[in-house]
Order: C-alpha cells, then sequence, then structure tokens
C-alpha cells in the first residue's frame, strides 16, 4: 500500500505549492500516471479521499491522466508500445527493450482557489 | 507537515533517535536534532524506546495555507516522488563522503535475508567496518539477531508503513555517525512491490528470492526485479526437493532487467557464499577507488592553486 505514501506525497507538495503560489485550496487536480509507475490508479485515488481530509484539498476532484508506456527495442532500432515492463517487442519478440515513458508520476496541473 | 524537514504523520520509529515531534509544535523541536538534508517527506521518529530504535508515531493534522481566493489554475509539472529522491540523493552524497558501500536488499517476507546477513556478516567477519539498518513494520528481532554477530544495528520500525523512504534512513544513519568506509546494509521490510519505488541512496538493489516462492515472481512483480541490480537465488539446498526451475526464473528476471547479475545462495549450506561475498568486496573495492580517484584529483586542483 505504497500509495498511501504517494497520496500523502502529493499533499505535502500541494502544501508547499499552496505557500509559494498563494493559494488556499485545491478544487482539481490532474496527475500524470505511467503504467510502469508501480502505482494502482484506484487505490491511488481511495488512499488520495482519505489522506484529503481536513486539509486543502479536500473534497478536490483527482484527474488521473494515463501516459502510454514506451520502450526503445535494441534490436529493432526503435519506439514500440510495452504496457508492462516484462512486455516483449512486438515485433520482434525481443525483451532488450529500454523504458522511454511510462514511469511518470507527477502532479502536473491543479485548479485552485 | 513539518516546514523544516517535511516530516509528516507516520508511525514509523528508529532506535536512538530522541525526541517526541508532534505536528503543531515542531517549531520548539527543530533545535534538538540534526537535519543534514533538504525538505521532504515521510515520517519523523516521535517516541524512542533505546538508543538505536526510532520509532514514528502518529503526527497531528495538517496545516491549511493561507492564500487568495481567487479561482485559477496552476501548472506544476512536479514528480511526486521528487521529495523522496532528494533526502536519496543526500544519503547518496553522505554515503561517498564517508566511503560507504550501501546496499538496499529487497525481498518478499520469508525468503531469508535476515539468515543471509547474519552468514554474511560472519563471513566477512569485521576485516573492515559493518553496520545494518533493519526496516520491519514492527519489533526489533532482527536487529538483535544481527547485534548477536557483533555487528551494529539500528532497527527501524515503520508504524503501517510497508516500505523505508530516504527520510528514514537518514536519520537511521546520523545512528552510525562513526560508520566509515565499510559496507552498509539496510534489509528492507519484506515486500515485493512498495520499496521498488523508495530509492534509499544506495549502491545498489539486492533482490533475494528463495526457490520455495515460484519461479515467477520475476514477472508477477516487475518493479522490484527491474529495480535490482543484482539477483540472490536463496536456499538453493532445497532444490532436490522442489519443483523449482532455476533457468526459467532466471530468464524471468533478465525479461524484466535484462543485465540483472544472478548469484545462486544457500544461507544454510554455505553454497554460492563466496561468490556473493566476492561480489560486495569488489563492489567496496570499486566505490572506495572511485573515492580516492576523486580526492586526488580535488588534490590537484588544489595544489595547482597554490
Amino acid at each position: 500500500m505504497h500509495e498511501m505514501s504517494i497520496a500523502e506525497g502529493v499533499i505535502q507538495l500541494l502544501e508547499e505549492q499552496a505557500q509559494a503560489q498563494h493559494f488556499s485550496r485545491v478544487k482539481t487536480l490532474w496527475l500524470e500516471v505511467g503504467p510502469l509507475a508501480s502505482v494502482d490508479v484506484q487505490a491511488l485515488s481511495f488512499c488520495f479521499e482519505a489522506v484529503s481530509r481536513h486539509t486543502l484539498a479536500e473534497a478536490a476532484t483527482l484527474n488521473i491522466i494515463e501516459v502510454p508506456g514506451l520502450a526503445w527495442c535494441l534490436g529493432c532500432e526503435g519506439q514500440v508500445p510495452i504496457r508492462q515492463r516484462f512486455d516483449a517487442c512486438p515485433d520482434c519478440g525481443s525483451y532488450q527493450l529500454q523504458v522511454i515513458q511510462g514511469d511518470e508520476l507527477r502532479v502536473k496541473e491543479l485548479e485552485v482557489d | 507537515m513539518c516546514s523544516v524537514c517535511g516530516c509528516a504523520e507516520g508511525e514509523t520509529r528508529i532506535e536512538g533517535v530522541d525526541h517526541h515531534h508532534g505536528h503543531h509544535h515542531h517549531d520548539h523541536h527543530h533545535g534538538e536534532h540534526h537535519h543534514p538534508h533538504t525538505p521532504a517527506p515521510a515520517a519523523e521518529p516521535q517516541t524512542s524506546l533505546a538508543k538505536d530504535w526510532l520509532h514514528y508515531g502518529q503526527g497531528a493534522a495538517r496545516a491549511h495555507a493561507p492564500g487568495l481566493t481567487q479561482q485559477r489554475m496552476v501548472q506544476i509539472e512536479q514528480d511526486i516522488l521528487g521529495k523522496n529522491d532528494r533526502y536519496a540523493a543526500a544519503n547518496r552524497e553522505e554515503f561517498a563522503r564517508r566511503s560507504l558501500f550501501a546496499l538496499n536488499l529487497v525481498s518478499s517476507p520469508g525468503s531469508g535475508k535476515t539468515s543471509l546477513l547474519t552468514r554474511t556478516l560472519r563471513e566477512l567477519d569485521q576485516r573492515f567496518p559493518l553496520a545494518v539498518i533493519e526496516g520491519d513494520q514492527q519489533t526489533s528481532q532482527d536487529a538483535d539477531r544481527i547485534r548477536e554477530t557483533g555487528v551494529q544495528a539500528v532497527q527501524v520500525n515503520t508504524g503501517k508503513g510497508c516500505h523505508l523512504d530516504a527520510h528514514m534512513v537518514g536519520h537511521a544513519l546520523e545512528q552510525l555517525e562513526a560508520l566509515k568506509g565499510g559496507l552498509l546494509f539496510i534489509e528492507n521490510v519484506g515486500n515485493l512491490v512498495c520499496p521498488a519505488a523508495f530509492d534509499l541512496g544506495e549502491a545498489h538493489k539486492v533482490a533475494i528470492l528463495s526457490v520455495t516462492e515460484g519461479e515467477d515472481k520475476p514477472i508477477k512483480y516487475p518493479d522490484m526485479f527491474h529495480a535490482a541490480d543484482l539477483l540472490l537465488l536463496n536456499k538453493v539446498d532445497l532444490l532436490p526437493h522442489l519443483d523449482f526451475d532455476v533457468e526459467a526464473c532466471i530468464d524471468y528476471a533478465r525479461r524484466v532487467k535484462p543485465d540483472i547479475q544472478v548469484i545462486q545462495v544457500s544461507a544454510r549450506s554455505g553454497e554460492g557464499m563466496q561468490a556473493w561475498i566476492d561480489w560486495l568486496l569488489e563492489g567496496r573495492a570499486r566505490l572506495i577507488n572511485q573515492r580516492l580517484q576523486q580526492l586526488e584529483d580535488e588534490t590537484q586542483a588544489l595544489k595547482a592553486l597554490l
């Protein structure tokens, strides 16, 4: 359940931003989450609702932007889509893949008061 | 949330850190302990049970930030784990400064991590400084087992937490202030999922998988095996009694991490222990050589200023 720690991390990040950018309430937030970020999106939403109570993000709407996974296949010398760490290259079947996108886990945008 | 080091609520406890630390009285207490790193997340030790046992208790409510009421959009693009990563970077600098070869040992519960570790410590036989940071949800049993080998150990209890984070390790490291030039083992909470996401500043993550767990664990828990540089396949003395397919296991591990190194060991029979010890000695020697080179470069640069 490290989604709980991650949700707490989001609240801390929001509190810091609230001081720096002078806002007191977060109404909506957009998180970018890749399929390789080791995060279960449903668990994260559940945890966020729990930890945001009595904070500046209480009752905020959480939107998740799912970023597709991409890897560089050493065999094909090209970009290929992946959904999991152990996926093979869909073209040549090789596992010699370097992940280039899909491990994102970041707060992208906020709607604030 | 603490405005000095970012400590938040939690239930972690680290042996040896002696300060009570609730949210609303942070300001009065921050002069009492040393914070070597930049603001970061995670929990702050609350109660101390003994010299080297820290426990993080429940924090108080968070503050609401004052500000404007006007509704607007804010682009921030910040990594949620960025704070942990900053703590990890501070730990990594500290490890380098002290020429410490730090390893983050990760596995499921019951893989034999602690038995493997105690045997490793006995075989290393204090030929250079050794220490262990033990992460568990509760109890100091593992740290006690380590101390029976004569090696210094700090127990970190994460309370409800499922992993160690870099902030906890930073505080635990303060309890090991004399440790230099040796090997630091950080035994993470037994969990094949969460510790993968939290960099502690270690040189390598070492995944320990016992042959009683099944050969498909690397693809069932790919994040952990992707994060590891070395796979220790433990309890191989039991292989004759099991259907475990070693080749399939290694193949699965290389699907998620093509360049992962694999050593087959048995903490019980001693098989493979020498290869593992050699891996440790080589890694430590490489780190010390890098540090020497860096210091020589700095010395040369300073001499050139004369």
